[in-house]
């Protein structure tokens, strides 16, 4: 580049976007673009989503009668096992760090691309070839062990193609890793001059606490998955307590992963919900240092909890204090980010487009989910309510209410950059509302039939419970139609929408200085940083009316 | 065309930086592999505290020779990696040591993999492979060799992929594909294979040791 | 059917259990309140181009303000801890004198046995105002023993037994549900506790069929299994005597000193080889896949029964 170009006198010739150099096919298969890698990834999560959710409909139609009336109960075992296993590993875990996240980080820090491009593809085909192996599973008979893998009965007892779905869920845990790895990497190595880390968005921040957590928790599930997979293939007798093995150690090592797993999960949703809120309520975020402190301390203090899912497992009582007690102490950072959430809203400038719809919901369904977390973290009440349908609705407040509505937000948000389209806010609005409704009409009557003693995995149901279970299908039927609405604009949006500029939110942050979709490497001109971030407005005041003064001034039509 | 823009890759505009965050993501990488085998090694315990005797019984089993001799096969081989890493310093100077070095790492890890091909088989003769007719009977010996087969086995994973890495290296410098002096993957391999190196010596003493202590 | 709204609180654990969620029930409610009440507050007040006042944020927003409520809140969080964790520590150890009763889960049914031999399946017939006191261990794979209108919950083992104890305080009958997925049959893995008042317990127990006592049985077990072959004062072979052996330390061959209890005598049984007795042959055969569970409940009282024999002497 010459030094004109770098001083931004000289208009720069026309050159294709990201999406348009290159259209074949093999130029998608083989890219090493980070912006790419990231569509592939919602290809895949979105067909993901579709599967396990065609499977918890079917379980949800079938609980309409306590007991049952089209599925046999080894089915019924199956289609739950297969939402789970499909839901976790294939959607929720990649969804946001390997869609948003990858086509945002290197934008975010104004880098051209991630540090190990060519690991990142890796990456996706490891999670293709990991989703094979788990529709093999599905297609070849189902796995009926629940998400979990209970040892002994994975290990001993079940019939199902348990190895084929622990090894699919095996190789996605090294997509995972080598995402993590990439993403750390990433925000070490590639940060523009002037890009300090207490000048990086809380998202750049999200990802990264939630990229330690995939590199290091992810092993050990490995692990506990390696140790199934030898039991029932080779005859080890780890779990087997009649040749001296232990069932519970199985879930220690589970429970290892899968409880910073849920952090996996949500952190990167916190980070969303931390760039939507600024930017719709013109408001520098409340707290960023806190913010920082709080997914940091998520991280790390989510590596100790994870006993507080084995309670009535007979573990001992001192143990089970323990992690009760850090269970406790972990809920503290997330209502620190909940406070300044709401904070920022103060003396804002607050408009209600759909991601800020669905960034505000986040924020209510993350606090009751949260909260019901608190009941479970108290030993007493959660020996009456694990394995009920309380704890069913206490995940899936977090990781649907959540998870999926910030990544829906996010979704709507960067949508403009990443196609260079606009898709139409009033249906999305619709959406969004319609969203927020039948989730709560799903999952709130599933706390009161968990209290009343319902329990998990239950093909078959007292009858007393029956009237839960309706309304919650009902609402299940409702969210469905919200989850196929964006589907339906947004694809339209790609053929029919309105051209994007390069800032249609007028917010603050690297990615909106470059073009809408941007050029392959993401910036014509060196980024520079001299300012934090959530530049909404001057330090010590509230929101105004102006538009804050994009970074870097240059606006390459 | 210089033998430096052939390696400088995407996205770096700066070869010193791509190096170090070769080095940065390698090390990062060999966190989750610490927790991977810590895990193993985490199962081990727990067993092993639960069935002490069972485990000296068991690990008195074992042939000390053909661990003690692997362990020397490996520690002689990552001297030569280290050998060659360090060689490669100084680039073209040292090439054929470079070589030399790389090619006995292969070559030991090889000799590695067929010793343990004759401890294995020396151990399902004597019936060593947990299952009907397991030679030992307490439950907690088949519970050791359980673990020894999936840890060794894991080890042996790890070890033939490290082999493949430097195999290709030595292959890319010999036909001069690839520049000798600062190579990020030289050094990311070097890594790599120094812990399987440090693994094993963690393997070692929790396999070949136990009930021959005291 | 049970009501659909609400759930008895039938024992005196229950009544702690609900206290605590109710407490926790309000905190939460206050919180959602606050916090929903809060945005929806800011959202019409601060809506863009409304006329509410912006300009310079107060003072009062600072940096000590958010140390203040982190404190606070972590404050608030470890107190509940403590007070949720102490309120329930009867919970931890049955009482003494607890009516004893052993519970054996299997795919997919329940077997309960009373100390008295009386068994039942899928059910259990517990005496009003008494602790109960559960022993149990599953054949197969993890279960999970729930009685929703006790708020008591336990994983069942395998390989391990693992209790719970209750003090029921309403007659009636109540759900028992199997909590941990088994298999196939996990959803109808059912069955009914009842609470009966105390004369009426003691008439139904014994009124039950075959009331043999577990140590009777197990007297009959020990005999026809043919562990009285080896280990009866008339046989040739040199097997250790079972008179007084429950609770006394045994020397094992490698040196360890071990106690003679419930999990001895079942490994003893079980896996006859890992724990020899020093100065015996380990020739002792494993009666795994021979005994089920129950049966070696029954042989554990009958020996149990032998040491207070002999003290009696």
């Amino acid at each position: 580049m010459t030094d004109a170009l770098l001083a931004g006198e000289l208009p720069l010739p026309p050159r294709p976007d990201y999406l348009r150099h290159g259209s074949t096919i093999a130029s998608w298969l083989t890219t090493t673009d980070h912006k790419r890698i990231a569509i592939l990834y919602a290809v895949t999560i979105t067909f993901f989503f579709f599967l396990g959710g065609a499977a918890i409909t079917a379980v949800r139609l079938e609980l309409f009668q306590p007991n049952g009336w089209f599925l046999t109960s080894d089915s019924y075992n199956k289609l739950f096992s297969f939402h789970g296993i499909v839901m976790v590993w294939f959607f929720l875990v990649p969804s946001i760090p390997n869609t948003l996240g990858n086509f945002l980080l290197p934008l975010m820090i104004g880098a051209p691309d991630v540090a190990f491009p060519r690991l990142n593809l890796f990456s996706w085909y490891l999670t293709l070839a990991a989703g094979a192996l788990t529709v093999y599973a599905l297609l070849a008979g189902g796995v009926d062990t629940g998400w979990t893998f209970y040892t002994p009965y994975s290990s001993m007892f079940s019939n199902t193609h348990v190895f084929a779905a622990a090894a699919g869920v095996f190789v996605v845990g090294f997509a995972s890793i080598a995402t993590g790895v990439n993403f750390i990497a990433t925000t070490h190595m590639l940060r523009a001059p002037g890009m300090t880390w207490f000048r990086l968005p809380l998202f750049v921040w999200a990802i990264y606490a939630t990229s330690l957590i995939m590199v290091l928790a992810t092993p050990v599930l490995a692990i506990s998955l390696l140790l199934v997979i030898a039991e029932r293939w080779l005859g080890l007798p780890i779990f087997d307590p009649s040749r001296g093995g232990d069932p519970v150690l199985f879930q220690h090592l589970f429970w290892f992963y899968s409880h910073p797993a849920v952090y996996i999960m949500v952190l990167p949703a916190m980070g969303v919900v931390s760039e939507i809120i600024p930017c719709f309520a013109r408001r520098r975020i409340f707290g960023y240092d806190f913010m920082v402190y709080a997914m940091l301390a998520i991280s790390g203090i989510g590596f100790f909890v994870w006993g507080h899912h084995m309670f009535v497992s007979g573990q001992s009582a001192l143990a089970s204090l323990v992690f009760s007690f850090l269970s406790f102490i972990i809920a503290v950072p997330s209502a620190i980010k909940v406070f300044n959430w709401t904070a920022s809203l103060y003396r804002g400038q607050i408009s209600f487009e759909s991601p800020m719809l669905y960034a505000l919901g986040f924020v209510g369904l993350f606090t009751t989910g949260g909260l019901s977390g608190l009941f479970l973290a108290s030993i007493p009440v959660d020996i009456h309510v694990t394995d009920t349908y309380f704890v069913v609705a206490h995940f899936h407040y977090i990781m649907v209410g959540g998870s999926v509505s910030a990544f829906f937000a996010g979704l709507h948000f960067w949508w403009p950059k990443a196609t260079g389209k606009l898709y139409p806010e009033s249906w999305a609005k619709f959406a969004a509302i319609l969203m927020y409704s039948g989730f709560n009409m799903t999952f709130l009557p599933q706390f009161f039939a968990g209290y009343l003693g319902m329990p998990r995995r239950y093909h078959t149901y007292p009858a007393e419970f029956q009237i839960y279970n309706v309304m919650s299908s009902a609402g299940a039927a409702v969210l469905a139609v919200a989850y196929l609405l964006p589907l339906g604009y947004l694809t339209w949006s790609l053929f029919y929408g309105g051209r994007a500029g390069n800032n249609p939110w007028e917010a603050t942050g690297l990615e909106w200085t470059t073009t809408s979709p941007p050029p392959p490497k993401n910036f014509d001109w060196q980024p520079r940083v001299d300012r934090e971030p959530y530049d909404y407005h001057a330090e010590g005041l509230s929101a105004g009316t102006d538009r804050p003064e994009v970074q870097n001034v240059r606006e390459i039509q | 065309m210089s033998d430096e823009s052939a390696v400088l890759r995407e996205p770096w505009l700066d070869f010193d930086r791509q190096r170090e965050a070769a080095k940065f993501g390698i090390w990062v990488f060999l966190g989750s592999e610490a927790l991977f085998f810590g895990a193993l090694l985490m199962t081990y315990t727990v067993c092993r505290v639960e069935h002490p005797e069972a485990f000296a019984a068991a690990g008195r089993e074992t042939n000390i020779w053909y661990g003690t001799i692997n362990t020397a096969v490996l520690l002689t081989s990552s001297l030569s990696m280290a050998m060659a890493s360090q060689a490669a310093e100084s680039g073209m100077r040292f090439r054929r040591l470079v070589l030399g070095c790389l090619l006995a790492t292969v070559l030991l890890g090889l000799a590695f993999i067929v010793i343990k091909g004759f401890e294995y088989k020396e151990d399902i003769d004597k019936h060593l492979v947990p299952g009907a007719g397991f030679a030992l009977p307490q439950a907690g010996a088949q519970l050791f060799y359980g673990l020894y087969w999936l840890v060794t086995g894991v080890h042996a994973v790890h070890l033939s992929i490290g082999m493949v890495l430097v195999s290709r290296l030595f292959w890319m410098f010999y036909q001069r594909k690839l520049r000798i002096s600062e190579n990020p993957e030289l050094e990311v391999t070097a890594l790599y294979w120094h812990l399987v190196d440090i693994v094993w010596i963690f393997l070692y003493p929790l396999i070949y040791l136990p009930g021959r202590a005291s | 059917m049970n009501s659909s709204f609400s759930l008895p609180e039938a024992t005196t654990h229950a009544v702690t259990v609900d206290h605590i969620f109710y407490l926790l029930l309000v905190l939460s409610g206050a919180t959602v309140v606050l916090v929903f009440g809060l945005i929806l507050l800011f959202a019409v007040r601060y809506r863009r181009g409304s006329s509410a006042k912006r300009g310079p944020m107060p003072e009062l927003l600072s940096h000590e303000f958010e140390i203040g409520w982190t404190l606070a809140t972590l404050l608030t969080f470890a107190f509940l801890f403590w007070w949720v964790s102490s309120a329930d520590l009867s919970s931890l150890a049955a009482p003494v004198g607890a009516l004893e009763i052993h519970v054996v889960a299997k795919q997919w049914m329940w077997k309960t046995q009373h100390s008295n031999g009386a068994r039942e399946i899928n059910a259990l017939h517990v005496p009003i105002n008494q602790p109960v006191h559960l022993l149990m261990s599953s054949q197969d794979v993890i279960h999970s023993f729930f009685v929703p209108a006790f708020r008591v919950k336990k994983d069942v083992l395998p390989g391990r037994d693992t209790d719970i104890w209750f003090q029921a305080t309403e007659t009636g009958v109540f759900s028992l549900l199997c909590a941990e997925y088994c298999g196939t049959n996990h959803s109808m893995m059912r069955g009914k506790i009842i609470v009966m008042r105390q004369e009426d317990y003691a008439k139904w127990l014994v009124q039950q069929p075959e009331g043999d006592d577990l140590a009777h049985e197990g007297a009959k077990l020990f005999v026809a299994q043919g562990c009285s072959g080896c280990h009866a004062g008339s046989s040739n072979v040199h097997a250790p005597r079972l008179d007084g052996l429950y609770g006394r330390a045994v020397q094992l061959s490698d040196g360890r000193t071990v106690k003679a209890d419930d999990a001895y005598l079942r490994d003893s049984i079980l896996e006859p080889k890992r724990d020899v007795v020093a100065g015996y042959e380990p020739i002792m055969p494993s009666f795994k896949g021979i005994l089920d569970d129950g049966e070696i409940q029954s042989l554990t009282a009958y020996i149990r029964s032998l040491a207070q024999e002999k003290q009696n002497d």
